[in-house]
């Protein structure tokens, strides 16, 4: 019995390891801090990576309700993405939802999202998207079912595996011509959240609308968010997850990485590429390659996270 | 001779009556037309002139919802989605700026005339 345990482990190694040499191939990077070596390690190391790290997940933008040609079946294709959650050869620790969970706030709406989303069986941290505050009550419907240990507009921090997670909302209260919004209240509460904190302990941070300015025309930034990233730089490890623009866009800028993820609702244009970001309709046989879901795996040791984003196709 | 340079009083008032009324036509709109309409993240038109009184239509013609919202709060639609419509009466004279709520770098003006 003891050998079978071990020789299926080793078998979900190496199925896993070339699992995830496809989705190098499909996906961004492998990982961020370097590449080659990392890449090795894993293969060799895939026991010794689960048992000094873990992996978690990162999905964004469902956008339940959502039924127009750009995608019609936006809780389908939230199931495609939860069933390759099951899929996965490491098991991630929990998800993390970037928001716009719901298209239009609606019970129903929230109600369906949750239970596919609860089908994978992991604990998921929520922040809302704008389309998740539009509610007739201005946001107790998100807050009523995910508002709880939550401050303000649903902000909070918890800690895992020796990393800080922060889950940040800017989305709320935003002004006439302007971007994001975290606000003084979220930014006092985020100085006073990480005060005392030794600077080796790594940060993820995740909100809705990216922190940084990915494209200010189309509202892809955060007014006050360059406030909160001063409050994160003297940390020696700190990787801001964003959704929101329904696309990768990455960088890495000294100990910090950014990155946003795929939706799994529906594809929005390049900066630039259309006269607004709205939903971008593709080729019926090409929608999956446009969605998808991101893994972040954290090593002990290793001072960047290793995000693997895979599509839906 | 002085009568033929000196218009009438009819003429005149005639004249005045009708220059108003072109001038009128130049930006405003009378309140059957007077809509909003919103497509691919844009208030259409951007600046729309109305007599105080009137009731504007805001409509999403949109394939994503939008939230008409005063800039500072003193009126909100609900969320419009595709094909929803909000009225809004306009009392006082004025410029009204309004933004999207929901994707506010998206922004309009109402220009409420006496």
């Amino acid at each position: 019995m003891r050998e079978n345990e071990t020789d299926e482990q080793q078998g979900i190694s190496r199925r896993g390891a070339l699992e995830c040499m496809i989705w190098a191939g499909t996906g961004v990077l492998w990982t961020l801090s370097g590449g080659v070596p990392k890449s090795l390690s894993l293969l060799g190391d895939a026991q010794a990576a689960e048992a000094t790290g873990f992996t978690f997940l990162q999905i964004s933008d469902s956008h339940i309700g959502f039924n127009k040609p750009a995608n019609p079946n936006a809780l389908g294709t939230l199931q495609e993405a939860i069933d390759k959650v099951g899929k996965l050869p490491l098991k991630p620790a929990f998800m993390i939802h970037t928001g716009d969970i719901t298209h239009l706030s609606k019970a129903e709406e929230f109600d369906n999202a949750e239970k596919v989303i609860g089908s994978a069986g992991l604990d998921v941290h929520y922040v809302p998207g704008e389309h998740d505050y539009i509610d007739e009550g201005r946001g107790k419907a998100y807050l009523d079912r995910h508002g709880k240990d939550t401050k303000g507009a649903g902000w909070y921090s918890f800690d895992d595996h020796g990393v800080h997670f922060i889950g940040l909302v800017n989305v709320v209260d935003l002004k006439a011509g302007g971007l994001g919004r975290l606000g003084a209240d979220q930014l006092a509460w985020l100085a006073d959240d990480l005060k005392g904190k030794p600077t080796s302990t790594p940060i993820v941070v995740f909100a809705h609308i990216p922190l940084w300015t990915v494209y200010a025309d189309w509202g892809w930034g955060t007014d006050d968010g360059m406030q909160a990233i001063q409050l994160l730089k003297d940390f020696g490890s700190v990787t801001v997850l964003n959704g929101h623009i329904h696309q990768i866009v990455q960088k890495v800028e000294g100990n910090m990485v950014f990155h946003t993820a795929r939706a799994t609702g529906f594809p929005q244009p390049a900066p630039g590429k259309a006269p607004s970001p709205g939903p971008m309709t593709v080729p019926a046989d090409q929608l999956r390659s446009f969605l998808g879901i991101s893994s972040v795996e954290v090593r002990t040791g290793d001072r960047q996270l290793a995000i693997t984003d895979s599509t839906l196709a | 001779m002085q009568s033929k340079l000196i218009l009438s009083r009819r003429l005149r008032s005639t004249l005045i009556a009708g220059a108003l009324i072109l001038a009128s036509w130049g930006g405003a709109a009378s309140a059957a037309d007077a809509v909003v309409k919103i497509d691919n993240f844009t208030f259409a038109p951007q600046t729309l002139t109305v007599p105080v009184g009137t009731t504007v239509t805001f409509e999403n013609d949109d394939d994503i919802p939008h939230l008409v919202a005063e800039k500072d709060g003193k009126f909100k639609s609900k969320a419009l989605d595709t094909g929803d419509k909000f009225a809004q009466q306009f009392t006082t004279a004025g410029t009204v700026e309004y933004y999207c709520a929901i994707h506010p770098m998206m922004t309009g003006k109402i220009v409420v005339t006496p």
